[in-house]
């Protein structure tokens, strides 16, 4: 019947993608597990290591380091860390546009700004928005690991140790829950002092060896390790982001493959009582 | 019971083990150096090696880290291991293996020889087996 041929045509190949989001949503939600656990599991030392840097920021240290110095603000530096692939929803775009509104109010007290990129997504946006990206890295797949990273995150260390920078900010998505994504900008240098007062007095730690070479090596595992859990953080909400994407893409086609079905169903009988009562006029004209 | 101070042992993999001890016991970089509660605020970096713990009650317990930091505070003793594992789940064989491999490397030495890296294996795989060791004379 030649009737609705464009209508079973469009219905077939909403069908094919309603197949392949399906597909996408369920290796989303097995991706995402992974990265769950992945990023629970490294919930602890980063959130340890913060907390010692915190109580360091308190002490008094005889060695007074440079990442804990608040220097005048001329430069800062943003580390962008994006996803690598699309069709997760507003992700990335919530980032990017949070980064950009927090980059503008720097812009308005005449500050500039470096970008370390990582992922993809941050490398292509940049380089379309403009903005002095001075380091990028994409293609770290499912399992980031921290090797991969050190390289970028030094090259921001080394523009804050020449004083090129003067300001780190990290900027990623924090994993809420499954449902809820948020963007956030948190500044890792200079080093902020923990909330907790309980020590007003002077104190401050022994070292063992001496400060400068202690403080060297334990910032800088701080920083790497901060940024490392922003990695695996993204990678979870990405995997969350991309499966309630394709979710809602896959129930959006099967409300389209119902309408089109009850306009093909409508066609269809139109079709038939049209050609009965043709038949039925034309046995009477007889 | 004796006081106790809380101790958190975390790698960047996971959290090895929380909870209140009475001593602790760490290969410091300057030397081993045991941690009492009421202890100085004290920073150390960690050479690979054993970490034990007295735990409340005296049951005694072996980690091993591959280097790292620990912190001390008033109220807590935090060890940030690069990778920390309990000394029970570990092999000796290996640990042997890998030391044996690493004095090998040491003795025949090429022209592109990586003199550092090798001496670092050593160490660490001589760790490995010095907290094995511990935790047998403890069983014993």
């Amino acid at each position: 019947m030649a009737v609705g041929k464009e209508i079973r045509n469009q219905i077939s190949s909403i069908q094919g993608t309603q197949k392949i989001t399906s597909a996408m949503q369920m290796v989303a939600a097995s991706k995402m597990r992974k990265a769950q656990e992945r990023m629970s599991k490294g919930r602890p030392y980063a959130d340890r290591i913060r907390g010692v840097i915190g109580h360091l920021a308190n002490a008094n240290p005889e060695y007074n380091h440079l990442y804990l110095q608040e220097r005048e603000v001329k430069r800062v530096g943003y580390i962008v860390v994006s996803t690598d692939r699309g069709l997760c929803g507003g992700l990335n775009g919530n980032l990017f546009k949070k980064t950009i509104k927090n980059m503008k109010e720097w812009n308005e007290q005449g500050v500039e700004i470096d970008i370390c990129a990582i992922g993809q997504k941050a490398v292509g946006f940049f380089k379309n928005y403009g903005g002095n990206v001075v380091a990028a890295l994409a293609h770290l797949g499912d399992q980031p690991s921290a090797h991969e990273l050190i390289g970028s995150v030094k090259v921001m260390l080394d523009a804050y140790d020449e004083g090129k920078i003067d300001r780190l900010y990290v900027v990623h998505n924090h994993f809420v829950n499954t449902m809820t994504q948020e963007p956030t900008v948190s500044q890792l240098l200079p080093l902020q002092a923990a909330e907790e007062n309980d020590f007003k007095h002077h104190w401050d730690y022994l070292y063992e060896p001496d400060a400068k070479q202690l403080l060297d090596g334990l910032l800088t595992r701080f920083i790497e390790s901060q940024v490392y859990q922003g990695v695996v953080e993204n990678a979870a909400c990405e995997q969350a982001a991309r499966m309630i994407a394709m979710k809602s893409a896959t129930d959006n086609a099967g409300d389209m493959i119902d309408e089109l079905q009850l306009i093909y169903n409508k066609a269809r009988q139109a079709a038939i009582t049209q050609e009965l009562s043709e038949i039925v006029s034309g046995a009477a004209a007889v | 019971m004796g006081i106790s101070v809380h101790c958190d042992i975390v790698s960047a993999e996971e959290e090895i083990f929380s909870g209140r001890v009475e001593m602790v016991i760490a290969a410091g970089q300057e030397g081993d150096l045991g941690v009492a509660p009421g202890h100085a605020p004290l920073l150390s970096a960690l050479k690979p090696g054993p970490v034990r713990v007295i735990k409340q009650g005296g049951e005694e317990e072996v980690f091993y880290v591959s280097g790292g930091y620990l912190e001390v505070q008033p109220n807590v003793v935090t060890i940030l291991s690069d990778s920390a594992q309990r000394a029970a789940d570990m092999d000796e064989a290996a640990a042997m293996e890998a030391k044996q491999a690493a004095e090998k490397e040491l003795a025949n030495q090429s022209g592109d020889f990586d003199y550092s890296r090798a001496a670092s294996q050593l160490a660490e795989a001589a760790a490995r087996l010095r907290t094995i060791q511990s935790l047998r004379n403890k069983l014993r």
